[in-house]
């Protein structure tokens, strides 16, 4: 399987993301230049965290008209896996790639802090090595991840079972006290209707070892991994 | 040379040279200076730049070792980590620019120190931050004004590092903030930096080669920050001081990181033979050290300089503070390389001239030259003054007393705790990215020194940033050996030996025989604990002149020491673990300290964080301190992590005994110590006393005499305290309980104190 990580000029969480999907994973990986529109070969693409251009605009704003997200898209309307991380998130919404949109957090600060996340659905590709109600501890990292839509959206992505991921406190309640940014309906990551492309706020890049505090974000990419071996052993057989 | 502004003795005198350097200008030229020259002399010979004033005492500094592979002189120190890789870290101020415009004050410092780093090479993987403000909360003495100004500063200091340090991707984490009132007009914002290296792939400032080509990369040059190193950074303030604001730069740290991406790359081509980045007196600095440092000339045409605006005099360009830009020396034939790098980047890049044989830094203006001075008697003939030196007359103030001998003591250690110096600085730090990079083994609050992994080596490096200005108020030369101790204690009890030290020095006005004196003790204090820590000063900054209308900060040297562990999977965190593990303190002090005279007790007692936040008392003298005792305890430490012997380590410095206590239970889920202690000291000395050497480690009880006979082994007493347990925090003293409160009580005084302190509102003003 061959994992892609797009650089933006801004990016900052892509050596983190390669390090994951690569040295701790096992899977072969490689940096996207955000000029390139060839996305040929790869089997996942990761968005990473970042100020992409410097965000001085809003966030994602501009990386949404480089050319590297125009393949990207085409990318998913085939179907093939995006995962976009913190800025990554915010250039999906941008791109029109997931609904909704992003707001500075609720108490106006960055907020850096280890949440915990409740996986709201083990069926899909990016959680299939998890639990469903399980819940990850991994960090945040951000000052506008304070997720709103349209309420008809959000029942919407509710219906569907494409809320990802709530933020909850640690013993799995999805309450105010487990929201660390004012997210509506305590969102941390959420799919499109394709359910290939999950945009979320925490870094599970960031919690794919013990020695770093927390482990439990590599069962993201474990299920990227396998569910990818699946595809591709339906598509042989 | 042309029809520019005549150069007199008197508009020099207003550039901030003295007639005497005026003179020395003009004995190095031959000949009376253009207006250009006499900015470039103006900067490169003010204090920030040329360290007139603390360059004969800087000399007695210990600054080498066998790990040490840059000393002080670089753009930043390096020391050998193993394997083929090096450390290289500084610390620097920008106090003035944060106290004038803080949130781009502050940023600017974190920008300048990390190009510090990328320039030798280095990708940076860390930042701490110590830092230095007024009080916050309401205090006698202190009007409500001061308090909500103080409150904005540090606002503004903490966004503008946020601001840049996030968006750059370099994790912050660590650093200490403390209050005083002698900050409210002068905070300090020392930024720390630290990068690994290859050492093969180090980059030095000497341009070499005659004909090499001169490559400007990055920002355009504006008029921002003219005069940023000469006026705002070498002189006191006064009322006037916010008109001071256009000296102060702007921050654009997505700029940074392209730079860092693209130098990074351009390095790795082999193409680049010099590099220096633009900081303090920008093009000045950056032209004339590397042509200084390589023993060469350099010229440019400032015609080819990128511009944000039209109609900039030489002097400007020359003297422009614009942040995020680079000078580098290119190998000639090879230019086009990196060229390729730059635009890759989306970064401007123009060769501006060339490196020459003749010695000179000539600067042009479309061909015609409108400077043409030496480099190296430009950067190394400057002044340099042996300043005079007095003794300030001692102050005696009455000392604090024992009076609450036998009576309890946990309201007491409440105030301490909810004092803004000691409480929790989570709502600060959760403000910083402090995992970005995924390097952060032991990040903010965890252990008493930052521990960052290296990935490619698995070995781990520790940092501590201490500073203790009340101290070094009372004896400089004693509270900035405590400044080295409490380092490299911080660095050690993490697990890590300190390996070398970076210092920035925070004073007042050096032309004051008495801020001399404090200074000269000050580098007495360090020299004498780093030499008998082994731990030598590669690098740091003086930061002179904070002093606002007359009024000199406490002196503030700020020390930071790194450290390295063979093994990061050893590092130690500060807090308890698990129920029933063994407290003890760790003693290195000879035994007979125990039993120190009572008048003693009462002045050290009276310099301690407890004496000012519960009594009102800052007087007496810091403890006593002995360095081999120091070095026992660090020794001791590093073996006890190392041989997985203890499962907490925390040293004890401001709040003492109790503190450290508390702190060790705080975030360990309800565990908490409940312990004995005996002694011939008044209670209070023992609970809140801050001689140093000595920590506070939990062990499980089956390794205990483990622990003891390597106690013994390095002449360390090892106390058993008590243990950890669920019962409360419960400390009794010659068998008399004098501190029992619920640990989550005492967690949340600690916790939010600042928090709440910051959104108070305060009383109305008159």
């Amino acid at each position: 399987m061959k994992f892609g990580v797009v650089v933006f000029p801004g990016s900052n969480c892509d050596h983190d993301a390669h390090h994951a999907a690569g040295a701790v994973l096992g899977q072969s990986v490689e940096y996207v230049w955000h000029q390139s529109e060839n996305l040929d070969g790869l089997d996942a693409v990761i968005l990473p965290g970042g100020f992409s251009y410097g965000d001085y605009l809003r966030t994602g704003a501009i990386a949404r008209f480089s050319p590297v997200l125009r393949a990207v898209e085409r990318f998913a309307r085939r179907g093939g896996l995006v995962l976009g991380v913190c800025n990554g998130f915010q250039i999906l919404l941008e791109a029109g790639l997931l609904p909704g949109a992003m707001l500075r957090n609720r108490g106006l600060r960055f907020v850096c802090r280890d949440v915990w996340i409740r996986v709201e659905s083990a069926d899909t590709a990016f959680t299939c090595a998890a639990r469903p109600g399980q819940v990850l501890r991994v960090p945040i990292a951000h000052s506008d991840g304070n997720y709103v839509a349209e309420p008809e959206t959000l029942r919407e992505l509710d219906r569907s079972g494409r809320i990802l991921f709530r933020y909850v406190t640690p013993d799995g309640r999805a309450d105010d006290a487990g929201n660390p940014n004012g997210s509506m309906a305590n969102i941390a990551g959420i799919l499109n209707e394709g359910r290939n492309v999950l945009g979320m706020m925490p870094h599970p890049e960031r919690a794919v070892e013990t020695l770093m505090g927390s482990a439990d974000g590599l069962v993201i990419f474990r299920s990227m991994a396998e569910s990818l071996v699946r595809q591709a052993q339906r598509m042989t057989a | 040379m042309g029809n520019e502004i005549v150069v007199t003795e008197q508009l020099a005198a207003e550039h901030g040279l003295t007639a005497e350097e005026y003179a020395r200008v003009r004995g190095i030229l031959g000949r009376d200076p253009t207006f250009t020259e006499l900015g470039i002399f103006s900067v490169q010979w003010s204090e920030h730049c040329s360290y007139k004033s603390s360059r004969i005492h800087l000399k007695r500094l210990p600054t080498g070792g066998p790990q040490v592979v840059e000393g002080p002189g670089e753009n930043a120190g390096v020391v050998d980590i193993g394997e083929g890789l090096c450390a290289v870290f500084k610390i620097e101020s920008h106090n003035h620019p944060s106290f004038v415009e803080p949130f781009q004050g502050a940023a600017t410092g974190v920008g300048g120190i990390l190009r510090d780093i990328f320039t030798m090479g280095a990708r940076p993987i860390a930042v701490l931050d110590s830092l230095r403000f007024g009080p916050v909360t309401a205090a006698p003495g202190v009007a409500p004004d001061v308090v909500a100004r103080n409150r904005r500063i540090l606002d503004g200091v903490i966004r503008g590092i946020s601001f840049y340090g996030n968006c750059f991707g370099v994790p912050t984490v660590g650093g200490e903030i403390e209050f005083e009132p002698c900050y409210s007009r002068n905070p300090l914002v020392n930024v720390l930096a630290l990068g690994v290296a290859r050492r093969d792939g180090l980059f030095l400032a000497k341009a070499r080669g005659e004909n090499n080509p001169v490559v400007y990369v990055g920002a355009r040059t504006g008029r921002d920050g003219i005069h940023g190193a000469s006026l705002l950074a070498s002189a006191e303030f006064d009322e006037r001081s916010a008109e001071k604001r256009p000296n102060v730069q702007v921050a654009d740290p997505f700029m940074e990181k392209l730079l860092l991406e693209a130098c990074l790359e351009a390095m790795a081509s082999g193409a680049v033979v010099a590099i220096q980045d633009m900081g303090a007196a920008g093009l000045t600095c950056s032209t004339s050290e590397m042509a200084s440092r390589g023993g060469t000339g350099i010229e440019i045409d400032l015609a080819r300089v990128p511009r944000r605006e039209s109609g900039m005099t030489p002097y400007e360009i020359m003297l422009s503070e614009s942040q995020e830009r680079m000078l580098l020396v290119a190998e000639r034939g090879r230019q086009g390389e990196l060229m390729d790098v730059f635009r890759k980047w989306g970064l401007e890049a123009v060769e501006i001239g060339k490196v020459t044989a003749d010695g000179q830094m000539r600067v042009l203006e479309a061909g015609r030259v409108t400077a043409e001075i030496p480099a190296h008697p430009l950067c190394e003939e400057g002044p340099a003054y042996a300043r005079p030196i007095a003794a300030p007359a001692p102050k005696p103030a009455p000392l604090a007393d024992f009076a609450l001998e036998g009576k309890p003591l946990t309201e007491g250690l409440e105030r301490v705790l909810a004092s803004p110096s000691i409480a929790s600085k989570r709502w600060v730090w959760e403000q910083y990215d402090y995992t970005v990079r995924t390097n952060t083994v032991l990040g903010p609050g965890r252990a008493d020194a930052a521990v960052m992994r290296v990935k490619e080596t698995g070995r781990g490096l520790a940092l501590s940033t201490d500073g203790n200005g009340r101290w070094c108020r009372l004896d400089p030369y004693l509270g900035a050996m405590h400044a080295v101790a409490e380092s490299a204690r911080n660095v050690a009890a993490s697990g890590a030996r300190p390996l070398a030290a970076t210092n920035c020095l925070n004073f007042g006005n050096p032309e004051k025989p008495e801020v001399m004196w404090q200074f000269s003790r000050a580098i007495d204090g360090v020299a004498a604990a780093c030499r008998a820590l082994g731990t030598p000063i590669t690098g740091g900054n003086v930061s002179f002149y904070n002093e606002t209308l007359g009024e000199p900060i406490d002196p503030t040297p700020v020390i930071g020491i790194l450290g390295l562990l063979d093994d990061v999977s050893t590092a130690l965190g500060m807090r308890f673990r698990a129920e029933g593990d063994v407290v003890v303190l760790l003693d290195a002090a000879a035994p007979d300290a125990a039993s120190v005279p009572r008048e003693i007790l009462a002045r050290e007692f009276s310099s301690t964080e407890y004496a000012k936040t519960a009594r009102g008392v800052v007087a007496g003298l810091p403890p006593a301190i002995d360095l081999a005792a120091e070095k026992r305890l660090v020794d001791l430490l590093v073996q006890l992590a190392s041989e997985r012997l203890v499962v907490s380590a925390h040293d004890l410095s401001a709040g003492g005994l109790a503190v450290t206590l508390a702190e060790s239970a705080f975030g360990a889920s309800g565990l908490a110590p409940v312990v004995e202690l005996a002694g011939d000291a008044p209670a209070e000395s023992a609970l809140f006393g801050e001689r140093g050497a000595r920590a506070v480690v939990s062990v499980e009880p089956a390794r205990l005499a483990r622990l003891q006979a390597a106690a013994a082994k390095y002449g360390v007493q090892a106390h058993e305290l008590g243990r950890v347990a669920r019962e409360g925090f419960r400390i009794a003293y010659n068998d008399r309980e004098i501190v029992r409160a619920p640990v989550a009580r005492l967690e949340e005084i600690w916790s939010g104190s600042l928090e709440r302190a910051l959104v108070l509102p305060l009383p109305a003003a008159g």
